[in-house]
């Protein structure tokens, strides 16, 4: 509107032009603009539309507590939503655009929310979820939501972000420091410096991206040679300094969170530069000079565009160069804004200043003098009138204890200003409450036993140079914490103004009714508060959610106190004694790319791949994820579906052999004199008289008498075991046998050593599986049926020299052999059996093949031992010792455990066997299919020995229990419900004949 | 972020190391009746302020480690090794 760009002054480089787009319109302003400044200098007006009501919001401050100029930077898949203008930094070819309006923020449609006030108010999400009026309408309150839920989401948001993959990289480092300052303004570049020039290892880190805080936005060249002389001096001191750089939050043992912003204001950034990164850095010391906030008030239309923070148009003036209007109206409760009224008339502009309280002293008043600026004391502003840009401020006048209507003011600009809050959001998250400091009506940090010190503003310290001492005072008791020689500064009192300011949180006049908004991002009004009040809402913690107030990317930056205020104005109570909502981190918002750095994709988790992975993949693998690993799924033949394959594979294998990697199983050497004892007291069967030579399978429970895993366990001496474990539970398996030897047992002599990695493991199985194996072997007579029996064990030589390791036993029922090779030979081990295996109809399998022979078997893995399961709920009670302690066998006798009801593993069948069903589906009794039904499904395969679907599960009772009876297995989400039978888990060949034959 | 001094590596960040748990429980003997390994298992204090857990440095030396930490303010007071035996062998060899 009337904004201008002053013909000098301000921080800007004036002869570097920078051309930018807003909503589809070309500006220019200057490096070392922000978006903000430039559009105010374009006499843009209108920046936002609020989130519920969709006002028209202008620009409210000239930093990171903004609330109006929120805004979308950048297009199509670098589209960033809800950038505070205030905050992003103007580069040639920026690209912004208003959001949550349309067709635009000057003509939005959504503004007719505004009329629809009433129903919007505080709650109204949870009202229209619990049917309250006005949203009942006759219906329960949850079906009525669903209905409105779309329309009120399209209606109320934000800014959307992309939905495309983002093309941009991030970083994560870590730092360390002796003392980490936060902020560079007076307090922060003091207390930086002054460690520094002690030698102590610094770290400065400033948001903006210019250093110096505040001395930015004073007028004239002192205070930024000031600055420039404090920066010189901390590089010369050889300080670390980062701008551009948040830190938003702080965490335990002087760790704090930053995220330095690399390549978002830079047009066209080097491809190689991260976006952003995300830094974790350790200091011995942390010194907080983050500053203070300018605090508005309510009256009535307090976020028509053309209102911001008085310090806010100091800062566009000085540092930018851009005067906010020529008609300006400053209304506040203390002496800060009389340097703001100065400075603006001393530019052109004329100036009124309100101030709310009745006495001010000539000291103060005196600056206004020479300018020519009208002063009213005891007046401030009741109502702003103006659609789309301010024009006027009725003003009210004080009566003492109460407010009566003034005059109409005329202004182009309200400048506003309700004191100051210290920014002690940092150390709140610390779980440093902070205290209230009545003169100056703000919350000031607390005394904290954290390596932690505050300094300037942030410790409610108004005036520079007191802001120089203090970073001084801080400095030194950071150096003291650090051991070094401290000498003593004087601290400064804290305030700083001639006169004390006077609380105001909101003008009222009984019978007028206004639209006082205290958290303008979120629009929560003064009466939202009272609202809330009145249903019962009494807490402050209760207050923010019922409340959007100070949520989301404001985290309680601009209506905390007014909120705090009014609320304890409602209980009749001290603000104090209301208390203050904990802010968390992070301060400001962190981008989800961010966080994750390089955690994605591919790099999301490590991968593992077996020593015969590209075998596997040149031999016609698909592969799949098994936890962190990835093993061949199934080998398909020309022209086969995985059905196909899988099927085929599993009908090769029992009718002739298949070869399969199972390398991926835990191995884990366990050696010693003890070694039997200790396995004996792991495993729930006995162990104690297993043979040299000899492997038994075994299974382990917790301490709670629940199945933990199960495997093999293979004797090469007395002294000498290898245990194999499940692939899911394999580093579980090793941290518990560690703890046990380290904590429970530590009399034991045993050394476990996981050799996951050095041993690659391949199953040969099938009937003609020993004459595949023999031949890969220097003496084929190892494996035959005298020498390696049953579960025998032996430790031999390929064929090709390679030492291998060979137990007879069988996952798959057939007849079957693990054979393991150091890792480097696994190539070699499956160069050796894949041909002898294919000449006689051989074939490879993968994991589907392998889950579908255990299922025709009843063989449990994870899928049926979830951590829920006993041994008896998994049919292996028989391997429970009955004569021996160990891990598990107290608590394995729980009454709860010992139910015959309890859900038992089972088979299971569909009643039409040319049917299928699905694993996850409940089975559940005919005439009660709902709730938690009988038991379920956990695995389901086809069989091609049984020539129908088949699959395994839990029920109630067992199979015995439901003999001849009929179950649902429910599956509601997806297939939809199918009968099906229970039977015995032990579907094929039960006896077991195959494998010892 | 906790850091936590392994006695085996030096000072490092929490995310080096698993928790374990109440560090102070003595387990009954396996041939113990149900009632005591029900209460080591599941009869455990919620303590507030200092408690003695169990740590194992994972990605480090393996080592299970008694640290005694504060519950409410993170600060850690001593970190031994679990087995005395190692424990002590550490000690000499300082
Ligand atoms: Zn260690």
């Amino acid at each position: 509107m009337t904004a201008v760009r002053v013909e000098q002054g301000g921080v800007v480089d004036r002869q570097s032009e920078v051309s930018f787009t807003w909503d589809n319109r070309h500006y220019s302003g200057f490096a070392g603009d922000t978006l903000a400044s430039a559009l105010l200098a374009n006499g843009e007006s209108i920046i936002g539309r609020s989130f519920k009501y969709h006002r028209p919001r202008g620009i409210m401050s000239a930093g990171v507590e903004e609330s109006g100029a929120i805004v979308t930077v950048g297009v199509s898949h670098r589209r960033d939503a809800n950038v505070k203008a205030t905050t992003q930094e103007l580069f040639p070819g920026l690209i912004a655009h208003g959001q949550n309006a349309w067709p635009n923020v000057r003509h939005d449609l959504g503004a007719v929310n505004n009329l629809m006030g009433r129903f919007f108010s505080a709650g109204f999400y949870y009202k229209t979820f619990m049917g309250i009026p006005p949203f009942e309408w006759g219906r329960k309150g949850t079906g009525i939501w669903m209905q409105y839920e779309k329309l009120i989401r399209r209606a109320a948001g934000m800014g959307r972000a992309s939905r495309d993959p983002d093309p941009d990289h991030y970083e994560h480092g870590h730092l360390f420091c002796d003392v980490l300052v936060v902020g560079s303004g007076p307090a922060g570049l003091a207390a930086a410096g002054k460690c520094a020039e002690q030698g102590l290892d610094v770290l400065l880190v400033e948001q903006d991206f210019e250093f110096g805080g505040d001395y930015l936005n004073h007028g004239g060249s002192d205070s930024i040679k000031k600055r420039n002389d404090a920066v010189d001096a901390l590089q010369k001191a050889g300080a670390r300094m980062m701008q551009r750089t948040t830190a938003f939050g702080l965490y335990d043992y002087g760790v704090a969170g930053l995220l330095q912003r690399v390549t978002d204001h830079l047009p066209n950034a080097d491809p190689h530069l991260p976006r952003q990164r995300f830094l974790t850095v350790r200091a011995r010391h942390t010194i907080l000079a983050t500053g203070a906030l300018e605090r508005h008030y309510a009256f009535g239309n307090n976020d028509v565009p053309g209102i911001m923070n008085a310090h806010a148009a100091v800062c566009y003036l000085n540092r930018f160069g851009v005067l906010g209007g020529e008609r300006v109206v400053i209304t506040t409760n203390n002496d800060s804004a009389y340097a703001t009224a100065s400075n603006l008339a001393q530019a052109g502009a004329q100036v009124k200043l309100l101030d709310s309280r009745r006495q001010v002293p000539d000291s103060v008043a005196g600056l206004l003098n020479t300018r020519g600026i009208e002063l009213e004391t005891g007046t401030t502003v009741l109502n702003a009138h103006g659609r789309k840009h301010i024009k006027s401020v009725e003003t009210a006048i004080s009566g003492g204890n109460h407010w009566r209507r003034g005059m109409d003011e005329e202004c182009d600009l309200l400048l506003v200003s309700g004191g100051w809050s210290p920014v002690v959001n940092l150390l709140s998250h610390r779980g440093v409450r902070p205290v209230w400091d009545s003169n100056n009506c703000c919350f000031v940090p607390a005394e904290t036993a954290e390596p932690v010190t505050t300094a300037g503003s942030s410790l409610g310290i108004w005036g520079n140079s007191d802001c120089e001492a203090s970073g001084l005072v801080a400095a030194d008791s950071a150096i003291a914490s650090l051991g070094g020689q401290s000498v003593s500064v004087s601290m400064p009192a804290t305030g700083g103004w001639e006169t004390p300011l006077e609380p105001l949180y909101e003008v009222e006049i009984k019978g007028v009714t206004k639209k006082s908004f205290i958290d303008p991002q979120h629009d929560v009004t003064a009466d939202d508060v009272r609202l809330a009040h009145q249903e019962g809402f009494v807490s402050v913690e209760h207050l923010k959610r019922y409340t959007p107030l100070g949520m989301a990317t404001d985290q309680g930056k601009m209506g905390n106190i007014i909120g705090l205020a009014l609320m304890a104005e409602a209980l009749g109570r001290e603000i104090p004694e209301v208390g203050t909502t904990t802010f968390r981190p992070p301060y400001t918002p962190v981008s989800i790319g961010a966080l994750a750095g390089r955690a994605f994709g591919a790099h999301f988790k490590p991968l593992r791949r077996t020593p015969m992975h590209d075998w596997n993949l040149q031999h016609g693998a698909t592969m799949v994820d098994a936890g962190l690993w990835q093993r061949p799924w199934y080998f398909a033949r020309e022209g086969e579906t995985i059905t196909e394959a899988y099927i085929r594979e599993t009908e090769t294998t029992r009718t002739s052999v298949g070869l399969c990697d199972v390398t991926s199983l835990g191995k884990i050497a366990i050696q010693g004199p003890d070694a039997t004892e200790f396995i004996n007291r792991v495993y729930s069967n006995a162990f104690a008289k297993l043979p040299v030579g000899k492997a038994r399978y075994g299974i382990m429970l917790r301490d709670d008498g629940i199945v933990m895993d199960d495997g093999t366990t293979w004797r090469f001496s007395e002294t000498d075991y290898f245990m194999t474990t499940t692939t899911a539970h394999a580093a579980k398996v090793m941290v518990w046998l560690e703890e046990l030897l380290q904590m429970r047992w530590p009399e034991l002599r045993v050394h476990v050593t996981t050799v996951s990695e050095q041993w690659a493991g391949v199953a040969v199985a099938g009937p003609k599986s020993r004459d595949v194996l023999a031949a890969c072997l220097a003496e084929p007579a190892t494996v035959s049926a005298e020498a390696l029996p049953f579960m025998g064990v032996v430790e031999s030589t390929l064929a090709n020299g390679a030492p291998c390791r060979i137990a007879r036993i069988s996952f798959s029922g057939e007849m079957a052999f693990e054979v393991y090779v150091g890792s480097d030979y696994a190539n070699s081990l499956m160069d050796l059996l894949y041909p002898r295996a294919m000449q006689i109809g051989g074939c490879l399998y993968g994991t589907e093949a392998l889950g579908a022979l255990r299922i025709e078997k009843g063989h449990v893995t994870g899928a049926e031992l979830d951590g829920r399961v006993s041994i008896d709920d998994a049919g292996l009670g028989k391997m429970a010792s009955e004569t021996k302690s160990y891990i598990g066998s107290a608590l394995r006798k729980r009454p709860e455990l010992q139910r015959t009801d309890r859900p038992r593993l089972v088979g299971i069948f569909p009643k039409d066997r040319s049917e299928t069903f699905k694993a996850g589906s409940i089975l559940c009794s005919p005439d009660e299919v709902e709730g938690l039904g009988e038991g379920w499904i956990t695995a389901v395969t086809h069989s091609p020995e049984l020539g129908h679907w088949i699959g395994l599960g839990f029920v109630s009772g067992g199979h015995e229990a439901w003999q001849g009876k009929v179950l649902v297995a429910a599956d509601p989400v997806r297939r939809g419900n199918m009968y099906v039978e229970v039977v015995s888990p032990h579907m094929v060949d039960p006896t077991g004949e195959r494998m010892h034959g | 972020m906790i850091r936590i001094n392994c006695p085996f590596c030096g000072e490092r960040d929490h995310s080096e190391f698993s928790y374990g748990g109440d560090g102070s429980i003595v387990y009954p003997s396996l041939d113990a009746p149900a009632e005591e390994w029900s209460a080591a298992v599941f009869q455990r204090e919620n303590i507030r302020g200092m408690q003695t857990e169990s740590w194992q440095h994972v990605n480090g030396c393996r080592q299970w480690l008694l640290v005694e930490r504060d519950t409410m303010t993170h600060e850690i007071q001593s970190v031994r090794a679990a087995h005395d035996g190692v424990g002590k062998v550490l000690e000499k060899g300082q």
